[in-house]
């Protein structure tokens, strides 16, 4: 239990005065609350959902007052594992607890309460957002009229499970880990968590994106018969690993891959999820990507069939990309028209 | 849409009217090849049906949602599996029946899925078609405006073609109307009529 917890969000837009038109974005694992546009004295550090989030773009802040948050157990401001525990003064490391998506939803909601926001005009998420966004029609159906599931899951499959424990263990297992109580050591578990985001970047992208843009190519044209970086895939996962190890808490990574072990709303309805959604009173959009292996069609149309079962208002788009679980976070027109569409419909909802 | 749309949305589409009118209010409806929704719309208009639609087309998915209808990317093809038995009161295939490949499994996934199933088709036994192909060319209409080298069209049939085949599928017709372009046409259907809507069920 934790005795408080800070939230840290960004808003975009102005909330309208019956307070009818505010979308709350859910992050992945790696995401944060900086989910659109720059700040001016960093005007690189584009929001990590820039080019869907942002006046005149399909979620557009014009018209929707957005927030973006960092999820409880976040590495970005947010009370986590390397926040201060103000009962010992010092960070809470492997004391912090388990969060799941119920518990986020929760806190989201309280966020919400704190902004005057009774109901959403939409929840917004993709994969791991994507869950939270279901969660929301789940945990309070009166308060969130259109619900935007992306390249998400009902679950997570026994491979995903399996995915997610190969990269804890790389984490748990680096001697400067510390049990995840580093912090007081003055060393960070760099090695697992870069070998655990290098594990899990390839199976965000897929076999044809990676052939495209990698294939065999060799980093000095020729080979060399020795384990250094050779291929231009190994240079581009190494550096995607330590670029990620550098800012990101391996704690907090720890934590939020068992969020997403946990999430299953049907196994309290004895693992039925038509069942798991008979409370939901959303509209729902759900989308996939023909070549996302992570979060496969197959998985967003098992949302689609329980949707179906239960009488909601729902559309299923399927979008045909090469960048596969990546592609939610991608510039793709007919997916940015898809979503266009849709925000357009919910924008007129508003307004009526 | 407004009250005005719906006219106009009839008048261009004759078997739209037809197929509401068989349809009672508040009905569920799945509409397979829905298109742009057009028709969904137009049901959702002026028979208040609680309505989905599959369609296979990027743009057509995007312009469903533009008309304010639910609808979900798949290939009839591929059957109805995400559909349970038994879910919609109408499966409704417009314009589509003459263009699929796997016909037959269709209409028995339709009327597994739906109490009751509608189609229209264009009639390939209207007297124009069979003049067309009497002077030795394949007809090209309003109907069947494509050339026989891009056609979607595999299965035409005509109004006796489709009646024999829900006999042998054990299909029984409700009901039948053939229009050609916006009248109604009773006397030697087959021959007069250019589009044909039908409505059926399983035979108990």
């Amino acid at each position: 239990m934790l005795p408080c917890y800070e939230l840290v969000y960004e808003t975009y837009g102005t909330l309208n005065a019956d307070k009818s038109n505010a979308i709350l974005i859910c992050h992945a694992l790696s995401g944060n609350h900086h989910v659109a546009g720059h700040y001016a004295d960093d005007p690189k550090n584009a929001g990590w959902w820039d080019n869907m989030i942002g006046p005149g773009k399909p979620i557009d802040t014009n018209k929707f007052f957005v927030i973006g948050l960092n999820n409880l157990g976040g590495c970005h401001g947010s009370t986590g594992p390397s926040s201060i525990d103000p009962q010992t003064g010092k960070p809470y490391g492997a004391s912090f607890p388990v969060v799941t998506v119920d518990d986020w939803v929760e806190s989201q909601a309280r966020l919400a309460d704190l902004l005057g926001i009774d109901t959403f005009a939409a929840v917004v998420g993709g994969s791991l957002g994507g869950m939270q966004a279901m969660q929301w029609s789940l945990s309070f159906p009166e308060r969130v009229r259109h619900v935007l599931v992306i390249a998400a899951a009902p679950h997570l499959s026994a491979e995903n499970i399996a995915f997610n424990d190969v990269a804890r263990n790389a984490i748990l297992t680096d001697p400067d880990f510390h049990g995840g109580n580093f912090y007081g050591h003055g060393v960070v578990p760099t090695r697992g968590l870069r070998l655990a985001r290098m594990l899990g970047h390839i199976t965000y992208l897929s076999d044809d994106a990676m052939a495209d843009k990698f294939g065999r190519s060799l980093r000095s044209g020729k080979l060399g018969y020795n384990y250094d970086i050779e291929f231009e895939i190994e240079s581009y996962l190494r550096y995607q690993g330590d670029k990620f190890a550098a800012y990101f808490d391996a704690n907090t990574y720890l934590l939020m891959t068992k969020a997403l072990d946990y999430f299953d709303p049907a196994r309290a309805c004895d693992d039925n999820l038509d069942k798991a959604f008979a409370a939901a009173r959303a509209d729902y959009l759900v989308v996939s990507f023909t070549t996302d292996w992570r979060f496969s069609p197959e998985r967003s149309r098992e949302i689609v069939s329980a949707l179906l079962h239960n009488r909601r208002n729902v559309s299923y788009a399927e979008i045909t990309s090469t960048h596969g679980h990546d592609s939610f976070l991608m510039q793709h027109e007919h997916y940015h028209e898809v979503m266009r569409a849709y925000l357009d419909r919910i924008a007129k909802g508003v307004a009526a | 849409m407004s009250a005005h749309d719906s006219i106009e949305l009839a008048a261009a589409r004759p078997d739209f009217a037809a197929i509401a009118a068989w349809i009672p209010d508040g009905a569920s409806v799945l509409d397979l090849g829905c298109g742009d929704g057009s028709l969904l719309r137009y049901l959702k208009e002026t028979r208040n049906v609680r309505g989905y639609g599959v369609e296979i087309s990027d743009e057509n998915i995007v312009k469903c949602i533009r008309n304010g209808v639910n609808v979900i990317q798949g290939d009839l093809e591929s059957g109805l599996s995400g559909f349970e038995s038994n879910a919609f009161d109408y499966v409704l295939l417009s314009q589509t029946l003459q263009a699929t490949r796997h016909t037959e499994a269709l209409v028995q996934e339709m009327l597994r899925v739906g109490r009751e199933g509608i189609v229209s088709f264009p009639n390939f036994g209207y007297w124009k078609n069979r003049l067309n192909v009497l002077f030795g060319n394949m007809p090209v209409s309003r109907e069947l405006p494509y050339q026989w080298y891009d056609t979607p069209n595999v299965h035409l049939c005509t109004l006796h073609d489709f009646e024999d085949f829900c006999r042998d599928l054990r299909v029984e017709i409700l009901g039948r109307h053939v229009m050609t372009g916006r009248s109604d046409v009773h006397l030697l259907p087959n021959l007069r009529g250019s589009t044909a809507v039908y409505r059926f069920k399983r035979r108990e």
